[in-house]
């Protein structure tokens, strides 16, 4: 997109533009806005149609796409757009708590290990490459089968899992902002740590920390949908999209590909749309990048 | 050498024992109750009492943890991981019989993706802007939006239910005994998950390396190689891939994490008999043993796969291979 506006401003230099452009920042903000706005309609499309989505009509059942059925209907004769509607504002739901419970013990262990001395730093960082060692998908397992599956094993297991790479981040920041300039200053002129915390500390991590958050929603909402595939998730009787894809694994062969085509399609826009929203929040926050 | 050899060591024997504690504890706290797991309910429901205590007493119910964690330790130590209830058998068997197809699968889907993402993110970085450069991004963005079993499915469908070219699960013909099994049938079968495998890892490596050689293209001596009259092929295969083939290396080894998530998903799709599915077969039976032996099975390739980056690095890198600085 970038590489697009640069080209249109290339050649009108020397004179005025022709048309008047609209600045990339505010197209940045309708595209974020968008986004954030198409997420938030699936979710309360989802949690109006959940109801609907599991009615049955076996007089329909098997049916390829078509207009009545735009992504199909299932064995059951359920209608499959309503189902993926459903179980992508159930996935979002479970991605958001995750991936908020997950950033929170990134925010905190991240200034712990900047802020508590060099033996707080060590334990953190040792604690960050231990989670490193064992691959996710395992550790996702194992955490979901100590807390009996379901929906809080699956959402511990996520939140658990997803902290390390943020809370690098936050600790780098946290650093990087206490031995500034400012602080020091602040220090010097006798201002209480809570206020220099509040003051000097938040305004500078805040932004990190948000973006951070949005850009952990795709992950936890993959591994989500992942965890569930493998049937550690949600329960088969919830409408999550791991759920509808690895029902649909026994009809593959039997040629109904819609049912897992155009749900995995769905999912795939929203981890998209979610780090569009992301990444508009980024640079627009970010102060390199602010006025681009 | 011996210094970093033994630091190494001691790496690893502290990762491990964490690891170990770690797996063993979430293990432990789960609500499965090993009687109604295994005997099943109408058997459980007309249990004698003494059959009852007797079952218990042989998988360890109400034993304190640190007992049975001491308990699984010492066997650890001596390559006893327990004996793994779903298949009857001892989980090192187990693990070693199925370590063979997991590791031809994720040997294969490695070297692949890594080649094959290094070979785009080059060519995409080198031609900045051009159209190869575009489908390259865009190919990486939508892979790595998109779930790996997803991805597995799809292939499933068009390659093992459309078209038929590949069989659609397992690791050999159904119907043949064992010895039968040629390798071109193994191969087969092999194809289509590394293919997804493979297909899926090259995402983080393209975009990386594109990155880097965007950053190499634009220093001095590039251009003056350029200025000098050198092609640009040239430039990049005598000037480039040295500088570009160190960060590479590092991303792939860090990704051998990846990999090993990313077979779990894929060998369950393709019901291919390999660690990932046994993983998952015994997390969903309640297979305690067999469980915390894979894991700790991944962490162990995982900081191979970390311990080998940083023995590579020594040897490509000329300023750490003379000492200069230890990383």
């Amino acid at each position: 997109m970038r590489e697009a506006a640069e080209a249109a401003t290339a050649p009108s230099v020397l004179h005025a533009p022709a048309i008047r452009r609209i600045s990339n920042r505010k197209l940045t903000a309708l595209l974020t806005a968008v986004s954030a706005l198409v997420l938030l309609a699936v979710v309360a499309a989802g949690a109006i149609l959940a109801p609907d989505a599991a009615q049955t009509d076996f007089a329909q059942k098997n049916l390829a796409p078509s207009l009545a059925h735009p992504f199909g209907t299932d064995w059951m004769g359920r209608d499959m757009l309503m189902r993926t509607v459903a179980g992508l504002s159930l996935s979002i739901l479970v991605g958001l708590l995750a991936a908020v419970a997950s950033s929170l013990i990134a925010l905190g262990l991240g200034t712990l290990a900047a802020l508590g001395g060099r033996r707080a730093d060590a334990v953190v960082t040792w604690l960050i490459d231990l989670m490193m060692g064992i691959p996710h998908i395992i550790l996702l397992i194992l955490i979901s089968f100590a807390l009996g599956k379901g929906f809080w094993g699956v959402t511990m297991g996520v939140a658990l899992t997803h902290w390390p790479s943020l809370a690098r981040v936050i600790r780098a920041e946290v650093l990087q902002c206490r031995t500034s300039g400012f602080v020091a200053a602040a220090r010097q002129l006798g201002v209480p740590w809570w206020r220099i915390a509040r003051s000097h500390l938040l305004p500078a991590v805040l932004p990190q920390f948000l973006v951070g958050l949005i850009l952990m929603f795709p992950h936890a909402i993959l591994h989500e949908a992942a965890i569930t595939f493998l049937g550690f998730g949600l329960p088969p009787e919830r409408p999550a999209i791991g759920i509808i894809l690895s029902e649909s694994m026994a009809y593959l062969s039997a040629g109904m590909w819609w049912l897992a085509v155009f749900p995995g399609l769905s999912l795939i826009a929203a981890v998209l749309l979610f780090d569009a929203v992301g990444s508009g929040v980024r640079r627009m926050v970010s102060p390199g990048s602010a006025q681009e | 050498m011996p210094r970093f050899i033994a630091g190494n060591l001691a790496k690893f024997a502290l990762l491990m024992a964490a690891t170990s504690f770690v797996v063993f504890f979430l293990v432990s706290a789960s609500p499965v109750d090993p009687l109604s797991a295994n005997v099943g309910q109408a058997a459980l429901a007309n249990l004698s009492d003494e059959r009852r205590v007797a079952l218990e007493a042989h998988w360890g119910a109400g034993v304190p943890f640190w007992e049975r964690y001491g308990a699984w330790i010492s066997g650890l130590a001596q390559g006893d991981l327990g004996t793994s209830l779903r298949f009857n058998a001892p989980v090192a068997d187990v693990i070693a019989q199925r370590a063979l197809n997991s590791c031809a699968l994720m040997a294969i889907a490695w070297v692949a993706s890594g080649v094959f993402g290094f070979v785009l993110g080059v060519a995409a970085g080198a031609r900045r802007g051009s159209k190869l450069d575009r489908a390259v991004k865009a190919y990486c963005f939508i892979l790595a939006a998109s779930p790996t079993f997803w991805v597995a499915l799809i292939m499933l469908i068009v390659f093992g239910v459309g078209l038929g070219w590949f069989p659609i699960g397992f690791s050999q013909p159904i119907g043949r005994a064992a010895a039968d099994v040629t390798f071109l049938d193994a191969l087969h079968h092999l194809a289509l998950p590394a293919f997804t495998l493979s297909l899926v890892g090259v995402a983080n490596i393209a975009l990386h390396t594109r990155e880097k050689t965007i950053d190499v293209m634009a220093s001095p001596y590039v251009r003056f190689a350029l200025a000098r009259g050198e092609s640009k092929l040239s430039v990049i295969l005598h000037h480039g891939l040295r500088n570009l083939a160190l960060p590479a290396i590092t991303i792939q080894f860090a990704q051998v994490s990846e990999i090993f998530g990313g077979s779990v998903l894929v060998e369950q799709v393709f019901s291919y008999p390999g660690l990932g599915q046994a993983a998952v077969t015994a997390g969903i039976g309640g297979d305690a043993a067999l469980l915390a032996g894979i894991a700790l099975v991944s962490a162990v390739i995982v900081f191979g796969g970390n311990l080998t980056a940083n023995v590579v690095y020594g040897l490509v890198d000329p300023q750490i291979r003379k000492g200069a600085h230890h990383a």
